[in-house]
């Protein structure tokens, strides 16, 4: 355990707990990385080419975003590697000032599986550019995100979908566990990269355990939840959620792969979760469909033609600012900058969300935070969804 | 008319007729000014392509005059009138000058759909067809500062006949009475001012006729309509123009619709004309291109000698499309056709080119970003890549109106003119 600290404080990040609620697991800290302090909970939104969707560096710095994600699998591909080394990483490249998390790639395996064959040795993908074999292995995978530059790397994992079942699963959370290991030992910039594993095992709480077990014996910065968000019951999501963050170290930092839902952001902060990604925000925005304490507002419909007020009244962002949901609506027939508008707005509602969160642990007034949120998400308790509100419940809170 | 406060000053006219001067009183209040020769902000409906407010604000010095065009806004029209405030507090505008005109000059409509007394404008929804009473209720519902006059224009297609071309001239000169006898019974549109608008294809007499007969209208300045880039050449254009200002008052601005081209808007101030629409640079951004042309007629010897190396480097694309535009033979598809005046920033060249789109640029896009940063949001089809390209398209555009007063104001017209029309003459000798 002490050689644990130790090493710890060599890796090129800090951990600082600020606060921690005395009702749920919800904590709040700061992510001391190598561009930026992150407070958290944050939500990182999804710039997967190497560009937040329309939106520039300057407005993402603007809505106070300190992290964003880039796609390994994308950036390797096009515009590769080297040109990236060559423009000085992928903060160079576009211009980012603050924190990037890179993936592995291997989350493609799910999306595109029948473009994969899974090896001890990697994944094998055909590119969906020029047809070519390409093999994803931990070491390139690692070489790749090294190129990238990024200030969190994940590992390589074996992803399988969490839908399956049987022994396909096991495997997958035992490859993982060997490839961290290889990931660890290709990481060409251990003092200014962090590297993060990335706990599997499906929605079988054994072989979750398992994995917690075995990988939190390797010394690394921190620690994703992966496999989930892809589908399962959300019975089955958060009991996996709660059981990862019960057997994480305190001192580090848990990143919840691919939420980012409301709900499902503030029941996952409740259960201990420090870090959330989704590409959610940005693309729905991209359809018209703006995020709003009561859940959505789809801009393009016809009822809001003739609406005059802003997307939500007490919103800061600039779209709220100085546009109309009728401005909006009508703007979407003539001009991409439509999109943008909502884009910035979902980006400010996910950051605005996240620091209410975090205020509210440190007043130590979260779980009243919770109450009053669910109340306004849905129009009535009978409609919470079930599962979040045994997830509260398994944390001590009690909605009314 | 109220009062006809819209008045164009002019500060100098070189060789009888380039016109430097700064027009005055605009907007409802008079409180705005512009410089001539100048151009308008090219909106979508009231937004700047690709661009949001903080965007559009990397911009320093945009012009005074935002444009809005009826195609866009008619199918709103019930909107608009709930709203009651006009298109400018609606869209969110503030402190600019509000113009509103028929057509898209980037998006030239369908022909065949004008009659005695109706004009039609294409929406997303479709066409709309628009009689001087709904034109009008429109413009009421609007509010801009001032207004293109209803115009039948459909007289840009070649080999357009004797007989249509003076039956245009007459229905703009009916639609224009009938625009100024509504205009003045309503109340929203005191203080509102009219742009007559002169028609006549290529026909010299029917020009004449258009120009003299608008002059005797209480208007405050004139559409110069059917000269678009496409429908002719520019010896012919410059010919057709010089003989329009001829019958136009010295103290009224006359804006150019439909031409955007730097050479040819460089041929068109000689001519006298004082405004122009930029939609040019949205046409360039569309087709992934960078405006990189020299315009630097800074005192400085050796700068001025020497044109940017990115000037120079473009001459190797000899790109052979942009040079297809010299006889009268052409259609309007050419207009998005890429020019000697921009760089393909899709080009595989600039895979790994990590200067600024144009070396010296202020814009955010030249200080912030890399050629080969560009490139990849255009490969990928990032939506970036637009908002990149039209701050910096708009900058460099509105850098080069800029030049042109400066070299007005200082007898350097002619060194403006080797400037920026150097790449195409070597080209030119080249193929």
């Amino acid at each position: 355990m002490s050689l644990k600290k130790t090493l710890s404080t060599a890796a090129p990040l800090t951990l600082k707990i600020i606060a921690e609620c005395p009702v749920t697991k919800a904590r709040a800290c700061d992510l001391i990385l190598p561009h930026s302090t992150v407070s958290t909970p944050v939500f990182m939104p999804v710039g997967t080419q190497g560009t937040l969707k329309g939106i520039t560096v300057d407005q993402l710095e603007g809505l106070g975003c300190h992290v964003c994600l880039g796609n390994t699998y994308h950036l390797g591909m096009r515009p590769g590697p080297d040109l990236i080394e060559k423009a000085n990483g992928l903060h160079g490249f576009m211009n980012w000032k603050r924190n990037l998390l890179t993936d592995s790639g291997g989350f493609q395996m799910v999306s595109l599986v029948e473009l994969s064959e899974v090896t001890e040795e990697g994944v094998k993908f055909k590119s969906p550019y020029d047809g070519k074999e390409i093999l994803l292995t931990p070491e390139k995978s690692i070489s790749i995100q090294n190129s990238l530059g990024s200030d969190i790397m994940m590992q390589l994992d074996d992803v399988v979908s969490s839908t399956v079942t049987g022994p396909r699963v096991e495997e997958a959370m035992h490859r993982s566990i060997r490839w961290l290991d290889r990931c660890i030992a290709a990481n060409k910039h251990p003092e200014k990269q962090n590297l993060f594993a990335i706990i599997q095992g499906g929605l079988n709480a054994k072989l979750r355990k398992t994995c917690l077990d075995e990988m939190t014996k390797r010394d690394v910065p921190g620690f994703a939840v992966g496999g989930l968000s892809g589908g399962e019951e959300k019975d089955d999501f958060w009991r996996m959620v709660t059981l990862s963050t019960d057997h994480l170290p305190r001192e580090k930092p848990r990143y919840l792969m691919g939420v980012g839902y409301a709900v499902d952001l503030v029941v996952c902060v409740a259960l201990g979760c420090d870090m959330f990604d989704c590409v959610f925000p940005t693309r729905t925005a991209r359809f018209g469909s703006a995020l709003v304490p009561w859940g959505s507002l789809q801009v393009k419909q016809k009822q809001y033609a003739k609406d005059f007020q802003p997307i939500d009244p007490d919103c800061q962002c600039p779209t709220c600012k100085r546009h109309s949901r009728a401005y909006l609506h009508a703007l979407f027939k003539s001009d991409t900058a439509a999109m943008h508008h909502v884009t910035i707005h979902n980006i400010a509602y996910q950051l605005t969300l996240m620091r209410s969160v975090r205020q509210s642990i440190v007043d130590g007034r979260f779980p009243d935070f919770i109450r009053t949120f669910m109340k306004r998400m849905f129009p009535s308790p009978d409609q919470y969804p079930s599962w979040a509100v045994d997830a509260l419940t398994s944390v001590n809170v009690t909605l009314d | 008319m109220a009062g006809n406060r819209l008045k164009l000053e002019l500060t100098r006219v070189v060789q009888g007729k380039s016109r430097l001067g700064i027009i005055k009183g605009l907007g409802r209040k008079g409180q705005h000014s512009l410089e001539v020769p100048g151009c308008l902000l090219y909106t979508h409906f009231g937004t700047v392509p690709h661009l949001t407010q903080d965007t559009l604000h990397t911009l320093n010095s945009l012009p005074s005059i935002t444009q809005v065009t009826l195609s866009t806004i008619a199918e709103h029209q019930e909107v608009l009138e709930e709203f009651k405030d006009g298109f400018r507090a609606f869209a969110g505008l503030h402190d600019t000058v509000l113009y509103c005109s028929l057509h898209d000059p980037a998006a030239p409509c369908p022909t065949g759909y004008t009659t005695n007394k109706t004009v039609s404008v294409w929406g997303s929804g479709g066409r709309i067809e628009l009689t001087v009473e709904k034109f009008m209720a429109l413009q009421k519902t609007v509010q801009p500062d001032f207004y293109q006059s209803m115009a039948d224009g459909e007289t840009w297609q070649n080999n357009t006949s004797r007989k249509r071309v003076r039956k245009s001239v007459d229905r703009t000169l009916a639609h224009l009475d009938e625009c100024l006898l509504v205009h003045q019974k309503v109340q929203e549109l005191e203080g509102v001012e009219v742009f007559g608008v002169v028609e006549g294809g290529d026909i010299l007499e029917e020009r004449v006729r258009s120009a003299r007969e608008t002059a005797k209208r209480p208007v405050a300045g004139f559409c110069l309509d059917g000269l678009q880039t496409g429908s002719m050449d520019q010896t012919l254009r410059t010919q057709l123009i010089t003989a329009v200002n001829k019958e136009l008052p010295e103290d009224k601005p006359r804006l150019l619709q439909g031409v955007g081209r730097p050479d040819e808007v460089l041929a068109c101030v000689e001519a006298g004309v004082d405004l122009f629409e930029s939609f040019f640079p949205f046409q360039v951004t569309e087709r992934g291109c960078a405006l990189c042309f020299n315009f630097d007629i800074s005192a400085d010897p050796e700068r001025a000698g020497t044109a940017p190396p990115e000037v120079l480097e473009q001459n190797k694309e000899g790109d052979p499309e942009g040079e297809a535009q010299h006889n009268g033979d052409i259609s309007v598809e050419d207009q998005t056709q890429m020019t000697s005046f921009e760089i393909n920033l899709k080009d595989k060249r600039y895979h790994d080119d990590f200067r600024s789109l144009v070396e010296g640029c202020g814009c955010y896009c030249c200080m912030n970003h890399q050629r080969a940063y560009v490139h990849h949001l255009l490969v990928t089809n990032e939506l970036l890549a637009g908002v990149l390209l039209m701050i910096h398209n708009t900058a460099h555009y509105h850098g080069f109106f800029s030049a042109l007063r400066e070299a007005l104001a200082n007898d350097k017209l002619d060194l403006l003119k080797r400037r920026v029309l150097r790449d195409r003459g070597q080209i030119e000798t080249k193929e």
